[in-house]
């Protein structure tokens, strides 16, 4: 931790950064999101397992981007997600700085290649207790978890904490905001629900990162995780992709290939 | 109306519910799923939630549903037909085990949605709607109802009060004609008087700041943009505060359906980039900081100047539900020490 504060104290009174984005002790014993700007300031940055917000969601930010050029503190799937948003054209590499907290230090990520070799070198897969919960969830039968999600969207309220906390979720304009013609209805009621819950996740899926951001952010408790990593674990197993590994990298569900395995696109 | 107090038992209370049940009311309660509280219908006392601190969501969607039909239309021949909501067929409704600063909040949705012309399906459900509160034994550090004028065991906004005083009894508070005829059509089930010392079995949360200091404060503070860009930085803009508000009173209008279908009224919320997002492609409040200003204005400076009522009783859940921990009374704190 006082590697991590020195780091930032040193980056920022070089001018190299103008912010660096950490974690800060918050309430209810969380962390959260602290913007440090001047090197004074740093001495409030923490890291531990209570850090779990996926920081990179403000990357995406204006408010934040005009604060200048950013070191962002990363756990695994936050490198995973600037990858991701690298390899989708939405950050520039002069940009960000990632700071990986570790046993001996403080390693300083500066370049999406430094990032990959990290990322590589690192555990992506799903935990053994995510890959149980999803084989559960695959395992019932169609009608089972048709009940299952309508039971979960039932309770969605609409709030739409799941986009705004994914750092994946970044468009300007979301597609439930289009309304010439309404795509997706706007009111929380069961088709409402379904379909922006379907729609988000289809529109995820080999882009999520697994950070678990959307659940941990859904005020009423909707695991939506398990439609992501479902999503994702679908492409990997189909496409041989996971997403978040390079800074450049063709969308599995948006690219032709002339070998592509799926026989119908021909 | 004086307040009448009378004592009910554990046994009785279970008893009371099952006769709101038969008569057919809708009786709406505290009840745990996983690992959350949430109002839902139930049908009998063992359904409801009594340790928890707070619900997830308010007790609004009771008189204000999160998708309610305002009228459906249907036009044929050059001709439109607009039918209104039947009002008599909403379900009487009895709130249970909300708490004193739910029961409150009551008061802020009605000077809202009657301020000039009276809404007509808020109105209708508010008359059916009764609320029977259960004092707070417990406060966590999200909760300030003391610091917006509400107390653990504020009667004010209950039609009953009841307050758990140990051993299956329970104070009752009657505190309106509503409260009463709930009384009258259950009297034997309630006990005689009790001169119960209700004090020691309330929460006892810190009063932090003034209400009336941070309206004075905020009067002042509408163009310090460098205050509320870095009070709201790690806001992502989500409407979870709003939904989970018992105050929140913001709503959309969607149209679906054709040449026949229904005009409907949704949640809304200021946090989101379409709020007051013109026609034109101006926006007034492009920033998340001002979307920001805007619900702490609303609810701490416009509501008490316009509507002479706060527009928040300090039950924290913006708070406890904010993804990025946007804690409520920290800001609070922070405004009430601004000195602009």
């Amino acid at each position: 931790m006082n590697a991590l504060r020195e780091k930032a104290r040193e980056l920022l009174a070089t001018k190299t950064v103008q912010v660096v984005i950490g974690y800060a002790p918050g309430s209810g014993g969380a962390a959260r999101a602290l913007f440090v700007r001047e090197a004074a300031q740093a001495g409030e940055l923490v890291f531990d397992e209570t850090c779990l917000q996926n920081l990179a969601a403000y990357l995406m930010k204006p408010e934040v981007r005009r604060l200048g050029r950013a070191a962002l503190v990363a756990r695994p799937a936050t490198l995973r997600t600037i990858l991701q948003l690298a390899a989708e054209n939405q950050l520039a590499e002069s940009s960000l700085l990632a700071l990986v907290p570790g046993a001996d230090g403080v390693l300083s990520l500066s370049t999406f290649s430094a990032i990959e070799a990290h990322v590589a070198a690192q555990d992506n897969d799903l935990s053994a207790a995510e890959k149980s919960e999803l084989e559960k969830f695959a395992a019932m039968g169609l009608d089972e978890r048709r009940e299952f999600w309508q039971e979960q969207f039932s309770r969605c309220l609409k709030c739409y904490a799941c986009r705004a906390a994914c750092p994946l979720c970044y468009c300007t304009r979301c597609t439930v905001e289009c309304n010439q013609p309404q795509w997706i209805p706007v009111p929380a009621h069961d088709l409402g629900n379904l379909e922006w819950n379907v729609m988000r996740a289809m529109h995820l899926a080999g882009r999520c990162t697994n950070c678990g951001d959307c659940s941990r952010a859904c005020p009423v408790g909707i695991p939506l995780y398990l439609l992501n990593q479902k999503l994702c674990s679908d492409v990997l197993s189909s496409f041989n992709q996971r997403s978040g590994m390079a800074a450049r990298a063709d969308h599995s569900l948006s690219t032709f290939k002339p070998d592509d395995p799926e026989d119908f696109i021909r | 109306m004086e307040t009448e107090k009378r004592s009910i038992q554990r046994e009785a209370l279970a008893k009371l519910i099952e006769q709101w049940c038969r008569e057919g009311k809708r009786v709406l309660a505290p009840r745990k799923s996983g690992d959350k509280v949430d109002f839902d219908r139930v049908t009998s006392l063992s359904e409801v939630s009594f340790d928890h601190v707070q619900t997830v969501q308010s007790p609004k969607s009771a008189v204000f549903p999160r998708v309610e039909e305002l009228f459906s239309f249907r036009s044929a021949d050059g001709q439109v037909e607009v039918r209104d909501r039947e009002l008599d067929i909403l379900p009487e409704t009895v709130v249970f085990g909300l708490r004193p600063c739910d029961a409150a909040a009551f008061a802020a949705l009605e000077a809202i949605f009657n301020w000039d012309a009276p809404d007509r399906l808020f109105t209708a459900r508010r008359a059916r709607t009764t609320l029977v509160a259960v004092a707070c034994s417990r406060a966590d550090e999200y909760c300030f109802c003391t610091s917006v004028g509400g107390g653990p065991g504020a009667v004010a906004g209950s039609d009953i009060l009841l307050t758990d005083l140990g051993q299956g009894e329970f104070l009752a508070e009657i505190a309106s004609a509503k409260g009463r005829e709930m009384l009258q059509a259950a009297d034997s089930l309630f006990g005689p008087a009790l001169d119960a010392d209700k004090e020691s079995r309330l929460a006892k949360p810190a009063a932090v700041f003034a209400a009336d200091a941070v309206a004075a404060v905020l009067a002042g503070l509408f163009a310090d943009t460098a205050f509320w860009e870095e009070q709201s930085r790690r806001c992502v803009g989500c409407g979870a505060c709003a939904y989970v508000c018992p105050t929140c009173a913001c709503f959309d209008i969607q149209d679906e359906g054709g040449a026949s279908g229904k005009r409907l009224r949704c949640w809304d919320s200021c946090g989101f980039g379409l709020f007051t997002l013109h026609t034109s492609g101006h926006n007034p409040r492009p920033l998340q900081s001002q979307r920001w200003r805007q619900r702490l204005m609303h609810k701490f400076s416009y509501m008490p100047e316009r509507q002479g009522v706060l527009g928040c009783v300090g039950c924290g859940r913006c708070s406890r539900g904010c993804p990025v921990d946007m804690n409520i009374l920290e800001h609070l704190r922070a405004i009430a020490e601004a000195r602009p």
